[in-house]
């Protein structure tokens, strides 16, 4: 088929990528929003496969359509708490295929730069295109594909720490090699240094240290991260697959890969700048790791944490009119979202007003906490982001927390030396009355003291979050 | 162990220490519990009630002290009562030693530990035995029922078809527990209520429960409420005559006035003189609940409800919880029960009596034929030293513009500044790089653009979809892998439709994943 409808088929699929992210503005549009999509891969698939440069395509379709079916097999299972994980696996997927691509483009660029004219003239699909390209364009096909590889191999190993460390395999808690970000710095020394190396002379070793050297990157970086900042790493992971596609796309001369991989990258960037702010946190502090140093030692907590039972928590919803439910990842580790659900329900049929307050930073994902509502059916309109919510704490009468502990910590605002001064958080101190859903009497996971679990008005139930919540059903009307 | 609680013997005292719901949870503790027979009587407790609780019932006192290990009352002991005490055993109750040093003695002689429920120290974990602020509380309740009782118009406002009634006009004086209970029962019932305290950080409580800070035109260096434990302390000669000055003022406008005005160890502040009451409509009211202490107001006496000249009642009880003495018990005896958890760490029903712990050393006024009074000072300080309060400054109208203009001109120059920079680079780009790369370097910058343009709108609850549909489509990926597939060798061919494979993988995936999640967000 001519070169112009592959052309224009990749501006629709375009245009309809475009919309289909545009659509996520609503929770209405996102359903129509998702067909675009598919329609456009759809589009492009099929237009890449009649069109100039491809071959196989028999042996494409089926690999497609068995890849396709693991995927569908996948999509139907997973449970909506291990979204994170998920996404995580599906970026190294992206990343190592970007990789491969990258390598595939090297070795064809040797064989061609090997050959006469008289049989470069004969080549037909991705081996003619490199044909054609002169000396200068082959130094920058030469750059791209570097850096595609680059980007695509950190991307990988990145993205199956963060699987890993997201799915429980690996311990969360941040931990460096001896040696720390020297580690990553001279590795990334070493990238630059073989790019060079690669730019003069082309050989495949440059290429092959430079991915090794990557593929730690990837892994020291991301072990280097707690568990608590995942939502960063997650969308920057994101952010590079982008990047990777839209280098590959350079390398290709493919107009599609670029725009789709520019979309991509600047959607994960967007979503890690707002995760970072919603921390209160430098992008690179967040990525380097572990908390900003302490100023000075932090302020005393005074008091103690006083325990109530269920009947105490059922008779204070019992006389409230309106209350506020600040979800964090305990509820998803607790699978107590359908719990919850129950009690907004219960709550709301005797006509008191219920919502959700949900952080930026909730979860293990950006929007992880709507997700899981979502699934439990508890209606969008009653779920509020921190800026909607955050004034009308004082006039609420009853706050659950369930399973959040920085996002609700006073500190940040009260205390010049808490290692999260300054972030944004939930002020649920401010209801009248506080029930935090916990474990135990732990700081949970950033090990910083909470002088909310201490205030007055703030009453800790223990236990399970799911079971603590069971426990509140029947208690209620 | 057991613990008992006597019948109140002081004239009029209807309060009890134990109350059958209290017992059940002293027996959770590990504790035998007896009273003397009548001793819940006044306060509405039958001794059938407390034998239903499994507490034993005893037909004397003497029988009672013989008994029991810790002895648990409201007022502090009489003489004979003390005399009975014997060596180990514990008494818990109000006590005011500063006033009763030879009580105390007494005691001391007799061997028996005493906690006094009034010294309780003033740390937030000791408020769940803080007594003195649940009787506080009760008191200030009983203070605005009794003015009410006492006053003969309504406290809200009304417009009626006989007439319009204007609402009640309340002043507080102190605003400690006593005057902020008081506070919100006079606001409930509908008065205008204002209120008055030397410290003005609690201008922010007052106002909270609904009543009109007064302020006064007076420059001092504020008291700083954390260094007495949150209590008032004297003030200076020329606070005190601005604070008479206003309070002249606000006398003829005022129906009712509530004083709860208390230094610790003193006698009670004079602040509502006796000009003041002449100043006062007919039939309003004073309350004064420091008359225990000689009173805030100049003609109170102790006990009685005078009339002034001018038909002015002032009421000088000071047995305002008493009065409401069921309540008084429950809350009184949760106290007792929270202090003996304290002493009870093992809730084995042996006591403990830690004095390494701040509160219950404050508490401990005789302990093993010591006296232990007066207590060191707390390891914890009660109230946070106050913050000096930085007061946002109001901008002018010019300044706010000022201040505008700067921040435009600001955004102006680092915009400018990124756009020339942006240039710069892509100027340097274009001149090494072939057409061909630029070609393509246009679509990517432009894309970038759209992509950040159109993910700001993208609503933060689907921030998880959005992952999930970018990761489907940035296996677009596919396209390279399908453009290399059919050419070269084997090892393309294989790296390829591995790739391929993947992609796959990743485009049913995130779709399919994406479109179920979607599905879960429902409007209700």
């Amino acid at each position: 088929m001519e070169f112009g409808f592959t052309t224009a088929a990749y501006v629709v699929a375009a245009v309809l990528f475009i919309l289909s992210l545009g659509g996520l503005s609503g929770q209405e549009s996102a359903k129509r929003a998702v067909w675009y999509g598919i329609v456009g891969m759809a589009l492009a698939v099929v237009a890449t496969l009649i069109g100039p440069g491809s071959g196989l395509w028999w042996l494409s379709i089926i690999l497609i359509a068995g890849g396709g079916a693991i995927g569908y097999v996948v999509a139907k299972r997973v449970q909506m708490t291990e979204m994170p994980q998920l996404v995580a696996a599906m970026h190294s997927l992206v990343g190592l295929a970007a990789v491969f691509v990258g390598f595939i483009a090297h070795i064809e660029m040797a064989r061609v730069s090997g050959m006469d004219q008289e049989t470069k003239d004969a080549l037909k699909g991705f081996a003619k295109l490199i044909a054609k390209k002169e000396a200068v364009e082959l130094n920058i096909l030469r750059v791209e594909l570097f850096l595609g590889i680059f980007i695509g191999a950190v991307t990988f190993t990145g993205s199956v720490i963060a699987y890993g460390k997201l799915a429980g395999k690996v311990t969360s808690a941040a931990k460096k090699l001896p040696g720390g970000h020297i580690l990553n710095a001279a590795a990334a020394i070493i990238s630059v240094i073989c790019l060079i190396w690669y730019f003069s002379t082309g050989g495949f070793f440059p290429l092959f240290v430079m991915t090794l050297m990557a593929l730690f990157i990837g892994y020291h970086l991301i072990m280097g991260i707690g568990g608590a900042d995942m939502p960063v790493v997650v969308s920057m992971l994101n952010s590079y697959s982008g990047w990777a596609a839209a280098a590959i796309g350079f390398s290709l001369g493919n107009d599609l890969l670029i725009v789709v991989g520019a979309l991509v990258g600047s959607s994960g960037a967007i979503l890690s700048y707002i995760m970072c702010k919603a921390m209160n946190r430098s992008f690179v502090s967040v990525i380097l790791g572990g908390f900003g140093g302490t100023t000075g030692p932090a302020m005393e907590v005074e008091g103690e944490q006083i325990a109530i039972d269920a009947d105490g928590v059922a008779t204070a919803l019992k006389e409230a009119d309106s209350v506020i439910i600040i979800p964090g990842y305990g509820m998803a580790v607790a699978q107590a979202q359908q719990s919850v659900s129950e009690l907004t329900r219960k709550l709301r049929s005797q006509g008191k007003e219920v919502r959700f307050a949900i952080h930026p930073v909730a979860g293990r994902l950006p929007g992880h906490m709507n997700v899981l509502l979502a699934e439990a059916k508890v209606p969008y309109d009653i779920v509020l982001e921190m800026e909607e919510i955050n004034d009308d704490f004082p006039s609420t009468d009853v706050v659950i927390v369930i399973g959040s502990n920085d996002i609700v910590n006073p500190a940040a605002q009260e205390d010049p030396n808490s290692p999260i001064a300054g972030m944004p958080v939930l002020e649920c101190w401010k209801a009248k009355q506080v029930f935090v859903s916990k474990r135990g009497q732990g700081t949970g996971y950033s090990g910083i003291e909470n002088p909310l679990f201490y205030k007055e008005n703030t009453r800790m139930f223990y236990g399970d979050a799911k079971a603590s919540i069971d426990s509140l059903l029947p208690l209620i009307g | 162990m057991k613990i008992g609680t006597p019948k109140e013997v002081f004239e009029g005292e209807r309060r009890v220490a134990m109350t059958p719901d209290s017992a059940l949870q002293l027996q959770k503790l590990g504790y035998e519990c007896a009273i003397e027979t009548g001793a819940g009587e006044a306060a509405g407790f039958s001794d059938e009630a407390y034998k239903a609780a499994g507490v034993e019932v005893l037909p004397t006192a003497a029988q009672l002290f013989k008994a029991v290990d810790i002895v648990a009352k409201v007022r502090e002991p009489n003489e004979t009562e003390a005399k009975r005490l014997t060596k180990g055993q514990t008494l818990i109750s109000f006590f005011w030693p500063a006033q009763n040093k030879e009580l105390m003695e007494l005691c001391q002689s007799k061997g028996a530990s005493v906690i006094a429920m009034d010294m309780v120290p003033r740390i937030s974990r000791a408020q769940k035995m803080d007594a003195l602020s649940s009787m506080a509380n009760i008191a200030g309740y009983r203070a605005v029922i009794e003015a009410g009782n006492n006053f003969g118009r309504f406290f809200t406002g009304q417009v009626t078809a006989a007439g319009k009634v204007p609402p009640a006009k309340v002043l507080i004086v102190g605003a400690g527990v006593a005057g902020l209970a008081a506070i919100g029962t006079a606001t409930s019932l509908g008065a205008i209520t204002l209120a008055f305290d030397v410290r003005p950080e609690v201008a922010e409580q007052i106002e909270s429960m609904g009543a009109e800070f007064v302020y006064l035109d007076f420059e001092e260096k504020a008291q700083d409420g954390a260094a007495t434990g949150g209590y008032a302390a004297p003030s200076s000669p020329e606070f005190r005559e601005a604070q008479l000055k206003k309070f002249r003022e606000l006398a003829p406008e005022v129906d009712i006035v509530i004083t709860t005005a208390l230094i610790p160890g003193r006698d009670a502040p004079v602040l509502w003189t006796k000009d003041m009451v002449e100043m006062m409509k007919p039939g309003s009211v004073v309350v004064d609940l420091a008359a225990e202490k000689g009173g805030n107001c100049e003609i109170t006496e102790k006990d009685q409800r005078v009339v002034s000249d001018n038909g002015v009642v002032v009421i000088g009880y000071t047995d305002f919880p008493s009065r409401m003495a069921a309540q008084a018990s429950t809350l009184y005896s949760t106290n007792i029960r929270h202090m003996m958890t304290d002493l009870t760490p093992e809730k084995n029903g042996q006591t403990n009596h830690n004095m390494e712990d701040d509160v219950i050393r404050g508490a401990t006024i005789t302990h093993e034929g010591e006296i232990t009074f007066p207590p060191p000072p707390p390891k914890v300080k009660a109230i946070a030293a106050q913050k000096p309060k930085e007061k946002a400054k109001e901008l002018t109208p010019e300044e706010k513009r000022a201040a505008e203009v700067a921040a435009f001109k600001k955004e102006t120059k680092t915009q400018v500044t990124l756009l020339a920079i942006g240039g710069a680079l892509l100027l340097a780009v274009g001149l090494v790089a072939p057409a061909s790369f630029m070609q393509h370097f246009i679509v990517f910058v432009l894309s970038v653009f759209i992509g950040f343009q159109v993910i700001w709108n993208v609503s933060h609850s689907l921030h998880t979809p959005l992952m999930a549909v970018t990761n489907a489509i940035s296996s677009i990926i596919i396209l390279g892998a399908l453009m290399q597939i059919g050419s070269g060798s084997f090892l393309v061919i294989l790296l390829a439709a591995l790739s391929v494979f993947m992609a796959g993988i990743n485009i049913f995936g995130g779709f399919l994943v994406t479109r179920r999640m979607l599905a879960m967000f429902q409007k209700s």
